[in-house]
């Protein structure tokens, strides 16, 4: 008897240490959302929406350029990556099983663990140095080899919970396997898709490291292409290692920002799934 | 029955009008499928261009250090020498710092969240554990810099100077691998619940049918079936942690010297390449910096093939 109450006993601190790792981990979540929060805040302001960066000694002035240019790169990151990571995944869910499907599979997962900075350094060297200039194009390809690995894998995944019976109902049709994948297939995983593409969407957002030296930054408007651009994540680390008092400030703010559209977006994203996967 | 007439009418004039015969493969399937098929080539070619593409930007310094390059210690752009040691070591160091601090409590949060917890908390305490992967690295070195340096400065270091010997600086080692287990927390929890959740009921069933107390069916049936994946979930924090570079960068003091001591400012092979190559000038420095990024790719490309390799053997077990 004694030794089953010392192993009750055993299994209740388990249990303890168990929820004090929760705890642990929650901790500079906590920290981290609480000070973004309260710093950031007071910063909010219509100036800080509209205007451009001011000239050093000057304060005041706003982030309109770097909400601008994040908007940009992840627009062209999206519209790169978004029709290959749905074709590829497509192709893994439809005509799986083969072993180029299982190293395709397999070089997604690898890719998505490849350093963001390495991506950096390869869109350097094959765009920057070629077009001999930082520009919006490079760092919008750079953040879009980010998205791709995550935007096939969860097409492949959630279109292959597309029932089967709805591709026999369309082949019975006589419809081809490309309009059944096309019309059906894509069309009913389609909310399962845009959770995918929301997700990378929110990664390549925060990124900084891939567009240090491919977009690097602009402090005046621009929204070319073919010149470096500004962006969020950037300024923030420019702003954050500067020894401005009134930049460190703004740094917050656009911190703030940053971090409420990486929220949303994971929210967001996690409510579409959860509402199909109750039905 | 004039329905079926009709669909049997309109099937017929599908295939007539496709020119398709039975047993044949339909035009329009072979280019669709040769279409999402090159796109699926285009992840793995993509990975094999951008290693040519960094060993071709690194060849200078490759030939001209060869082996040299990862055990000496010096970097100096401006006489041309380049040492990636301390980067190396910097690199390293913080990284197991971090998984010293996180594997004990991810393997604790995966258990609870997949073992002990009451399921009505589980997904909601798993997604905001996930959170914690969401958050920018930027945004992690912003609050380093301004609320984890200054404590670790103020209140914490202090108290460890008599152990590690340095000076309580805040930015220096500690700091880096702190917030690097911070960063590597949720990939090593969400994958090792992953495959404690592929390890077979039967067998928590048993250990319970023989009396085993919770946590002594997690020791004894769920953790060794589970090893390799967990093993995996690891290196896949390892890798992370590797290629880390914002965060990292503003907290870790960037100073290429190898100490003994985690409360001296070290320097991330990443956070060299952040800081030095819209910088470089000469070819070599530029070379070198592109060693480096080769470097820590092809690290965490071995890696990331350990690790799923490890993670896939678990999550294939036979479930019952």
């Amino acid at each position: 008897m004694d030794s089953y109450r010392r192993r009750r006993y055993i299994d209740k601190i388990a249990r303890g240490a168990c929820i004090v790792a929760l705890l642990l981990a929650l901790t500079p979540l906590v920290s981290l959302l609480i000070y973004v929060a309260s710093k950031g805040l007071g910063g909010i302001s219509l100036e800080f929406f509209t205007e451009l960066p001011k000239p050093v000694g000057e304060l005041g002035g706003g982030f309109a350029n770097a909400i601008i240019g994040t908007l940009v790169l992840v627009g062209i990151a999206t519209a790169i990556s978004l029709p290959l990571g749905v074709l590829a995944g497509v192709y893994l869910s439809e005509f799986g099983g083969s072993t180029f499907t299982k190293i395709v599979r397999f070089s997604a997962d690898v890719m998505s663990g490849v350093p963001s900075i390495a991506v950096g350094v390869f869109i350097y060297t094959l765009i920057v140095v070629a077009m001999r200039q930082f520009s919006a194009f490079a760092g919008g390809l750079a953040l879009s080899i980010i998205m791709l690995p995550t935007i096939t894998r969860t097409t492949e995944e959630l279109i292959r919970l597309v029932p089967n019976s709805l591709r026999e109902a369309g082949l019975a049709l006589g419809m081809p396997k490309w309009r059944v994948i096309v019309r059906i297939v894509l069309r009913t995983g389609a909310p399962g898709i845009v959770t995918g593409v929301m997700l990378a969407i929110a990664r390549a957002a925060g990124e900084t490291a891939p567009l240090l030296f491919t977009a690097l930054n602009n402090r005046f408007w621009s929204i070319s292409l073919a010149k470096p651009i500004a962006s969020l994540p950037v300024q923030i680390y420019t702003y954050a290692v500067s020894p401005f008092e009134d930049w460190h400030k703004q740094a917050w703010t656009a911190a703030l920002v940053l971090v409420v559209m990486v929220l949303v977006l994971n929210i967001g994203a996690r409510i579409i799934t959860y509402t199909r996967g109750g039905n | 029955m004039k329905l079926l007439q009709d669909i049997t009418t309109k099937v017929a004039a599908f295939n007539i009008s496709r020119g398709s015969q039975n047993g044949e493969v339909n035009r329009g399937d072979r280019i669709f499928r040769f279409i999402t098929a090159s796109f699926a080539a285009l992840i793995v070619l993509m990975l094999g261009a951008m290693a040519l593409q960094m060993l071709r930007a690194s060849a200078p310094a490759i030939r001209e250090f060869g082996l040299g390059f990862v055990v000496s210690r010096d970097w100096d752009p401006v006489r041309d020498l380049f040492g990636a040691l301390p980067f190396i070591f910097g690199t390293v160091v913080s990284s197991i710092l971090a998984l010293i601090i996180a594997v004990p409590i991810s393997l604790g949060i995966a258990i609870y969240l997949s073992e002990l917890s009451p399921s009505m908390v589980r997904k909601p305490l798993g997604f905001i554990v996930e959170l914690l992967a969401a958050i920018p690295s930027v945004v992690y070195g912003l609050w380093g810099i301004f609320v984890l340096a200054p404590l670790l400065r103020d209140d914490i270091e202090p108290g460890l100077l008599p152990i590690f010997g340095g000076a309580a600086r805040g930015f220096d080692m500690l700091a880096g691998g702190l917030i690097l287990a911070i960063m590597v927390l949720p990939t090593i929890t969400s994958v090792s619940r992953e495959v404690m959740r592929a390890v077979p009921k039967t067998l928590r069933e048993g250990a319970l049918a023989l009396g085993a107390t919770r946590f002594e069916t997690v020791y004894t049936a769920v953790l060794p079936t589970a090893y390799s994946g967990i093993i995996g979930a690891v290196i896949l924090g390892l890798g992370r942690a590797l290629g880390e570079t914002m965060a990292v960068t503003m907290v870790i003091g960037n100073r290429a010297e190898i100490s003994t001591s985690i409360l001296d400012p070290a320097y991330t092979m990443a956070s060299v390449i952040a800081n030095e190559y819209t910088e470089a000038t000469g070819d070599l420095h530029l070379a070198a910096l592109s060693e480096i990024a080769l470097l820590l790719f092809a690290v965490t490309v071995i890696l990331n093939i350990a690790a799923r390799l490890l993670v896939w053997r678990v999550k294939r077990m036979p479930s019952g």
